[in-house]
């Protein structure tokens, strides 16, 4: 059982001529393997930084990112370590694959990095992680722009599952898909979940998926949890004005228009 | 304005890095005409002319290579570049200052209207894409990889010395004193038609073909389209829309092109016996005259640097997303 | 990159030029310096296909031989700038804070600095300049246009998701730049290099033909000198036209090559002139099938 949390997560930039933009404000996220936790937000709220964050592609200002209670170690074989457990599948799936490559390359690099398996099982295991993500191994010899947007994503977490980690960041992985596909992406990553025990951060702006396939929902708004709970909890009995806001912009056949905030006008940053 | 003073910053210290450049160059050069120079004329020369000299080529051996390297920017601001050895000892800064106008006049009246002839004639041929007009590009492709300084020989053997129409060098008539007569004037133009000329044709070639394919990027953009949905006259989207956007580009190439323009001018110079700065440095380089060549490598560099910078000016005047401030 | 119309046509005459210089023993019926006293400043004739010059010498046999001189230290002095391009290029742009913005600024630097103002101290300084020496001369003054273009790609391939994959993989800095990001810049850097040798080669003529690299490097811009020094103007005309023709032909091509490689890159071009081809073709075929 692995679990990552953030404690107390802050997030500077700074912005040249009018000072600072705090980005997070004192996030408190944990996620344990085998549970989705959901974390939601419009553009802007903070999403992607804390992803950017847990990766490793950026420093928090203030707080801290803790594996299994210790802190992450920022460089050298503790932090290859780290990396090999935490893994992240980016939102577009045109830009994340290197137009250059091979599909095997993308999956092969993590395998030889990590030493996942030994150099001559580095074919068979390629092919064998395809098959997980539901694609034909021929693939492997395609670039990417051979391949439609669809296939592109089932590769990137073909990509992250390739060094057995037991948690994955999934960055609106389905937000730039076609609709018709999306829940073919999502039912695989709840597959994938389950078969392999993975803790998941699934980052999405919608909450009707982020219903149906997470444990549990966080609110961000303007970089600070506004609400978090039980999914359903939260869908049905929203207590946060921005919560509120959120599920009632989901159009609704049923229900009328007009009255009550829209979740943009909802409050803004100290 | 945030941007005007980074590029302002940046230039400053392009300059001091070529003042600094050309505080070294002497020092790195092979042998050392200047102490023998001095040697040989120790009567004819002053002795704030012989220390100048000294300053600036590095021979007081007393003083360290800092203390050198204030004397040299104390020289500077006093405007004293030394003396030239080809020209009688006359002093670089007033050797150069005869010779500027000419370079600077011919560079920049020729160079301006290349650009604007080019620009033009790149927007309506990138506006006609796919057309006739697509002839042009491997005609301007051609012309644009011709050497200035053959074309200008060609010039000269086909129009001065063939036809007879135009002058075949020189700035103005032997033995015409320089003075603000129309006759002056007159053959001013006259000696400075083919030189010109020459510099238009062999330039215009790059500047067509960088504005047509500018242009045919931008006719893609959705505001183009937009443009020619709402009815505009043509005359209107090619220019005020399509023509405007794709001319930025370009300035900035235009201002890093100076430094290429002024060499190639130099060997035109050359050619036709101009009296710019170019032919003066090659005469300075033949002559081994290192005062000289000293002085005119430091004047064109901030030559061009100021160009670059009045070049800047115009992008930031162009470009309306300068002026909000960060780009 | 290389299939398309203009490319080719580049490359071809490329080709010729190269097949020139190697085979000028076998092609050029004269030595270059060679002396025919019983025929000086000839115009062209069956036996001297380019005339001769003032001292017999065959102007074509000069014209194949300065061809080894031009193409050698043109691609050498490409060679050389395009390495340094990258190095400092690729750095500039990925190195975040004041290292980057150095080296930017080092580019930028050379960059305004006029070139043969420069070529000119330097170049005079030496005798009997190496081959080497002269490309090394070149090199320095025309790296620093291709560092610059580098540079904003590099930035703008830095932000990409798949770089930023990498990172958060773990691969190593030398991997994402070597393995990840310059294959994506190939393009980018064989434009710079075919600008840099048609700068190299004009830069070469032009010094040559001004006398400041001494009459033992053998290329067009040396028989553009003698021409001058001894009097070809204007009525022998088949001394200067030739040579000169040559540096515009060898330009040009390099050019067409270059204009290929940016089609590659930026499809706009490419397609531009094919959309309004066929709109032209369509236009056509309807006003001829409209009964008026």
């Amino acid at each position: 059982m692995t679990t990552l949390e953030l404690r107390g997560l802050t997030k500077r930039y700074r912005v040249r001529g009018s000072g600072h933009m705090l980005a997070l404000d004192d996030v408190d996220l944990s996620i344990a393997s085998g549970r989705t936790v959901a974390l939601v937000g419009q553009s802007g709220s903070g999403k992607s930084t804390i992803a950017k964050i847990i990766t490793q592609l950026e420093r928090e200002t203030a707080g801290q990112v803790l594996l299994d209670g210790r802190p992450v170690p920022r460089r050298g074989k503790g932090l290859r370590a780290y990396r090999q457990q935490v893994r992240m599948v980016f939102q577009d799936p045109f830009a994340s694959l290197n137009p250059y490559h091979t599909v095997r390359h993308h999956i092969a690099r993590p395998l030889l990095l990590d030493r996942v398996v030994p150099r001559e099982e580095v074919d068979a295991e390629v092919a064998r992680l395809l098959e997980r993500v539901r694609l034909e191994p021929e693939l492997a010899t395609r670039r990417p722009h051979e391949l439609s947007g669809g296939q592109r994503q089932r590769i990137a977490i073909a990509r992250a599952l390739a060094s057995r980690p037991s948690l994955l960041v999934a960055d609106e992985p389905v937000s730039m898909l076609d609709v018709s596909i999306r829940l073919g992406v999502l039912n695989l990553l709840a597959d994938l979940q389950e078969a392999d025990g993975l803790g998941v951060l699934y980052i999405t702006h919608d909450l009707a998926t982020a219903r149906h396939f997470s444990d549990e929902i966080v609110v961000l708004h303007h970089g600070r949890v506004v609400e978090r709970g039980p999914s359903d909890d939260v869908i049905l009995t929203p207590s946060h004005e921005y919560t509120r806001a959120l599920r009632d912009a989901s159009p609704d056949p049923d229900r009328h228009f007009g009255g009550g905030r829209t979740p943009d006008t909802i409050g803004s940053p100290s | 304005m945030r941007l005007l003073l980074r590029r302002a910053a940046f230039y400053l210290f392009t300059a001091w890095a070529a003042i600094t450049i050309n505080f070294f160059l002497p020092r790195m050069l092979k042998g050392d005409p200047v102490s023998a120079y001095l040697q040989k004329n120790q009567g004819k020369v002053s002795p704030e002319a012989a220390d100048a000299l000294r300053t600036l080529f590095g021979l007081d051996t007393g003083k360290s290579l800092a203390g050198q390297y204030l004397d040299y920017w104390k020289l500077l601001f006093s405007g004293d570049l030394g003396r030239s050895f080809s020209h009688g000892l006359a002093p670089v800064a007033d050797v150069i200052a005869s010779a500027l106008p000419w370079t600077v006049g011919l560079v920049g009246i020729a160079t301006v209207l290349s650009f604007v002839l080019g620009t033009t004639l790149g927007t309506l041929v990138g506006w006609f894409r796919g057309g006739r007009g697509d002839v042009i590009v491997p005609v301007a492709t051609f012309f644009s990889a011709v050497p200035y300084f053959w074309m200008g020989l060609i010039a000269i053997a086909v129009f001065a010395t063939g036809l007879g129409w135009f002058p075949a060098s020189h700035a103005y008539g032997k033995g015409t004193t320089p003075e603000f007569s129309a006759q002056f004037i007159g053959e001013v133009i006259a000696h400075g038609t083919l030189p010109a000329l020459t510099v238009v044709l062999a330039s215009l070639g790059g500047w067509v073909l960088g504005m047509r394919n500018m242009m045919i990027t931008v006719l893609d953009e959705d505001y183009v389209t937009v443009a020619q949905a709402k009815g505009l006259s043509r005359r209107r989207v090619v220019f005020a829309y399509a023509a405007r956007n794709a001319v930025l580009p370009q300035l900035s190439s235009f201002a890093l092109a100076l430094g290429f323009i002024v060499g190639g001018t130099l060997v035109m110079e050359l050619v036709f016996s101009y009296p710019g700065v170019g032919k003066l440095l090659l005469d300075a380089t033949n002559a081994k005259d290192y005062p000289l060549m000293q002085g005119l490598f430091l004047v064109i560099t901030l030559t061009v640097l100021v160009a670059n910078l009045l070049a800047d000016v115009a992008y930031a005047a162009l470009d309306p997303r300068t002026r909000q401030g960060e780009v | 990159m290389f299939t398309n119309r203009k490319s080719i046509t580049g490359l071809v005459i490329l080709g010729l030029f190269a097949l020139l210089a190697a085979l000028a023993d076998v092609i050029a019926p004269f030595g270059p310096l060679e002396k025919d006293y019983t025929a000086l400043k000839q115009p062209p004739s069956a036996t001297h296909w380019l005339g001769t010059t003032h001292l017999g010498e065959d102007i074509f046999s000069q014209i194949a031989y300065g061809t080894r001189g031009v193409l050698l230290v043109g691609l050498t002095a490409g060679v050389l700038a395009t390495l340094v391009a990258v190095i400092v290029g690729v750095s500039a742009g990925f190195l975040p804070g004041w290292r980057g913005e150095s080296l930017s600024a080092l580019s930028n630097v050379f960059l305004v600095l006029p070139a043969i103002p420069l070529m000119i101290i330097v170049a005079s300084q030496y005798d009997d300049p190496s081959l080497f020496l002269i490309s090394a001369v070149l090199a320095i003054t025309g790296w620093a246009w291709g560092a610059r273009v580098l540079r904003a790609q590099t930035m703008s391939l830095r932000s990409r998701d798949f770089v930023q994959a990498a990172r958060a993989n773990g691969e190593p800095l030398w991997r994402i730049i070597t393995v990840e990001m310059l294959p994506n810049l190939t393009a980018v850097i064989a434009s710079s290099f075919v600008g840099t040798v048609t700068a190299a080669v004009l830069g070469l003529t032009t010094l040559a033909f001004i006398g400041v690299i001494p009459i033992t490097n053998l290329n067009w811009g040396t028989i553009l000198y003698w021409a001058q020094q001894n009097g070809a103007f204007p009525e022998f005309w088949w001394w200067y036209v030739p040579a000169g023709l040559a540096i515009a032909l060898l330009g040009a091509a390099l050019s067409l090559i270059s204009f290929g490689i940016d089609e590659y890159v930026n499809p706009r071009l490419r397609s531009a002139g094919e959309r309004a081809r066929s709109r032209r073709r369509l236009q056509k075929k309807r006003t001829k099938r409209s009964p008026v």
